[in-house]
């Protein structure tokens, strides 16, 4: 295992070698317009539904990533384009488009799907025609041998990384802990890393409910959560769901009575509901734009972002987007073109440092191996301005040991 | 289980039936009047809650949003009427029903462009911030006071339509609008004032709803369903169906959540189906009612 910081990284473009890079382009003869084709990069988001506040940063992050790889010239002189399709949140609609990606525009490899039940579904699909596929919605399945495959790798963070850190910074042996859980994919995963930490930590459970997804209220289920008297309350749903759940909580005096834990916190939820609901609760996150106080490759990429978008900062599920695609272009980069195998190769073989600290892609399941963040709401007398929103309250550091192993997930090792 | 928690559990359900009632009976009463199934009323609901907002954050004070934005937007919804609606009447239902959602989409896509897609917090109003204890559990202040406002805005749409001349003219016009034209009653003022009346307990739906949800252009969507589910379930046009049914369904959705929470959403389709069976004009509709 390589050692954080120790290896050689792929540099990141700033926004200033991006530019100088750009002119030097211009003076560049364009020659050999054969090998001149574009590489394509599809790339599947909810842009409508309940996720489109995340799907919308994940867009203008990816196009950033392309942007400045083109600005410097593109890969090997060939031109990058995103090929953006909303997949509508909705499994069967993802797999639809997917497929019309690969056959009829032809693209060279997918990134994105936010949904965790819809990456799975772009998953079989990309499988299928071997076309790589890098995905950057959590998920705990896609690594597991059963979904694996050599074309599939998975930038985002996993629920066993993210609960296992929200817990070891919330949870205390002896502690009572409650979940309230969205009943798919994403919420089922999320419940089984809190329940996996905290019986390593020793902490009780007293109790479960699952919610339907994308549920407007979520008033009935507080008169049952506060009768279990828990110390922690986890609640573990995305999007919207995330910002009603947590407001109507507060409604309820539950932060009287209990710690609100969410295994993501989000930067846009914590917008649609303001500082005095989200005051306290603790979530992971795999970036926060704050990090450009420890971290050089965070504050570039936060100057690249606040000049492709009239000084707007990036958000998590928009970083994603950024190393998602980043880190497949690197690759590509580093192959000399689209060539399936060798991109693979290179991706397996890629130490990278784009927007958070070093990353690398574990060989036997394609997990990003990468730090994990877990942030604390600010109240609304810390904030220093409108986008001081969170404190950190650690950064753990990538490393193998925070992933299941290899022969957990049913790899040959 | 024991009872403190179901009497807590009745009383959520009670808080999410209101406003469903409130909601429900801007689309009854239209379509009872009408005969206008107006599927752009999510979007007004939406509307609504953006209006309030707007207002309370103009005037500093949740109370005028709560006020002015169901009036503002009603008025809206009279030159909606007056603009489009009014030309279709007399034509089959569809024509009212497409224009509506056609026009939901218009007013969905109108707010996207100028609030943005994310949602825009709400702040509860500060008089009614945290919760009350009621002896047996604690119960958030604001939704107690959206029980006792939806308790009141019925008693007075009561009073209006079985105690006074417009209510009697309103009636009257629902039964045979020919006749009140005979007597010299302009029935398209009737419907103008209707139509805004609906429109105006959409929005103060929406208003209602904005500190206990997050305000998003997509807030619509889910309430029209449940609305929809409401007014069949109590009977189209029917009133008293719409509060019954209202109540209904928030307090089993909240029982059932007490049971078997992931099922808290489908109960109130399955009950809707139930009572389809049984009674297809719906608990208090009038046969040979729906279109």
């Amino acid at each position: 295992m390589p050692k954080s910081g120790s290896t050689p990284k792929i540099t990141r473009r700033t926004a200033l070698a991006g530019l100088s890079a750009g002119a030097a382009l211009l003076a560049m003869p364009r020659l050999g317009r054969a090998a001149d084709e574009t590489i394509r990069i599809g790339f599947p988001t909810p842009l409508t539904g309940p996720f489109a506040a995340e799907a919308r940063d994940q867009v203008k992050c990816a196009e950033l990533a392309v942007k400045l790889v083109n600005d410097k010239g593109g890969i090997g002189g060939r031109k990058v384009e995103l090929l953006v399709r909303d997949d509508k949140l909705n499994a069967g609609e993802a797999a639809t488009r997917t497929l019309e990606l690969i056959e009829k525009d032809k693209v060279h490899a997918v990134v994105g799907a936010l949904s965790s039940a819809v990456q799975l579904a772009v998953n079989e699909v990309t499988r299928a025609r071997g076309v790589i596929y890098v995905s950057i919605s959590q998920s705990d399945t896609i690594n597991e041998a059963k979904d694996f495959s050599k074309y599939t790798f998975h930038e985002a963070l996993n629920p066993h990384m993210t609960t296992a850190a929200v817990a070891r910074q919330t949870l205390k042996k002896g502690m009572k802990v409650a979940h309230l859980v969205a009943d798919y994919a994403y919420g089922h995963e999320m419940l089984r890393g809190f329940k996996r930490a905290q019986a390593a930590i020793g902490a009780d459970n007293v109790g479960e409910i699952l919610h339907p997804f994308g549920a407007a209220d979520y008033s009935t289920f507080m008169p049952r959560l506060m009768s279990m008297r828990p110390d922690v309350l986890c609640i573990s749903n995305f999007g919207r769901d995330q910002a009603n759940a947590i407001k109507q909580a507060v409604d309820f005096g539950v932060k009287q009575q209990m710690k609100i834990v969410v295994p993501v916190i989000l930067h846009n939820q914590r917008l649609a509901v303001g500082p005095d609901v989200f005051e306290g609760v603790v979530g992971g996150a795999n970036y926060y734009w704050g990090l450009e106080a420890q971290s050089k490759s965070a504050a570039a990429f936060n100057t690249a972002f606040k000049a492709a978008n009239g000084g707007a900062i990036p958000t998590d599920y928009g970083a994603y987007g950024y190393s998602g695609v980043g880190s497949l272009l690197a690759a590509m980069q580093t192959a000399g073109g689209t060539d399936t195998d060798k991109v693979i190769d290179a991706l397996e073989k890629l130490q990278y440092d784009l927007s958070k600290g070093p990353q690398h892609y574990r060989k036997c399941d394609h997990q990003s191996v990468q730090s994990v963040l877990v942030l604390e709401s600010k109240k609304k007398s810390a904030m220093a301005g409108d986008n001081d929103l969170f404190a950190i309250l650690a950064n753990d550091t990538a490393s193998d040991d925070m992933l299941r192993s290899c022969s957990e997930l049913g790899h040959a090792t | 289980m024991d009872l403190s928690l179901i009497i807590m559990q009745l009383l959520s359900g009670i808080a999410l039936g209101a406003v469903l009632v409130i909601t429900a009976l801007g689309l009854t009463i239209v379509f009872g009047m009408l005969g206008v199934v107006n599927f752009a009323h999510g979007a007004l609901f939406m509307i609504g809650a953006y209006a309030g907002l707007y207002l309370a954050s103009l005037t500093g004070s949740f109370w005028w949003g709560l006020l002015l934005a169901p009036i503002l937007i009603g008025a809206f919804g009279m030159l909606i009427e007056f603009v489009l609606i009014r030309r279709l009447y007399g034509r089959s239902i569809d024509d009212p029903l497409l224009l509506t959602f056609g026009l939901s989409y218009v007013l969905v896509e109108g707010v996207r462009i100028v609030f943005g897609s994310d949602g825009i917090p709400f702040p509860t109003p500060p008089q009614l911030v945290g919760v009350l204890d009621l002896g047996i559990g604690f119960f958030p202040r604001y939704r107690l006071f959206v029980i006792a406002l939806v308790a009141v805005v019925l008693l007075v749409l009561w009073l209006t339509l079985e105690k006074t001349r417009v209510g009697l003219i309103v009636r009257a016009g629902a039964r045979d609008p020919t006749i009140m034209q005979v007597l010299g009653v302009d029935i398209g003022r009737v419907w103008l004032a209707i139509f805004g009346l609906g429109v105006g307990l959409a929005a103060l739906g929406g208003v209602l709803a904005g500190p206990m949800r997050s305000v998003n252009p997509e807030m619509g969507s889910l309430v029209l369903a449940e609305a929809f589910v409401v007014t069949v379930i109590g009977g189209l046009g029917s009133i008293v169906g719409a509060v019954v049914a209202g109540l209904m369904v928030g307090i089993s959705i909240s029982l059932v959540a007490l049971f078997a929470p992931e099922m808290a959403t489908i109960v109130m389709f399955a009950l809707m189906a139930v009572v389809l069976l049984i009674r297809p004009q719906g608990l208090f509709g009038v046969r040979g009612r729906t279109a």
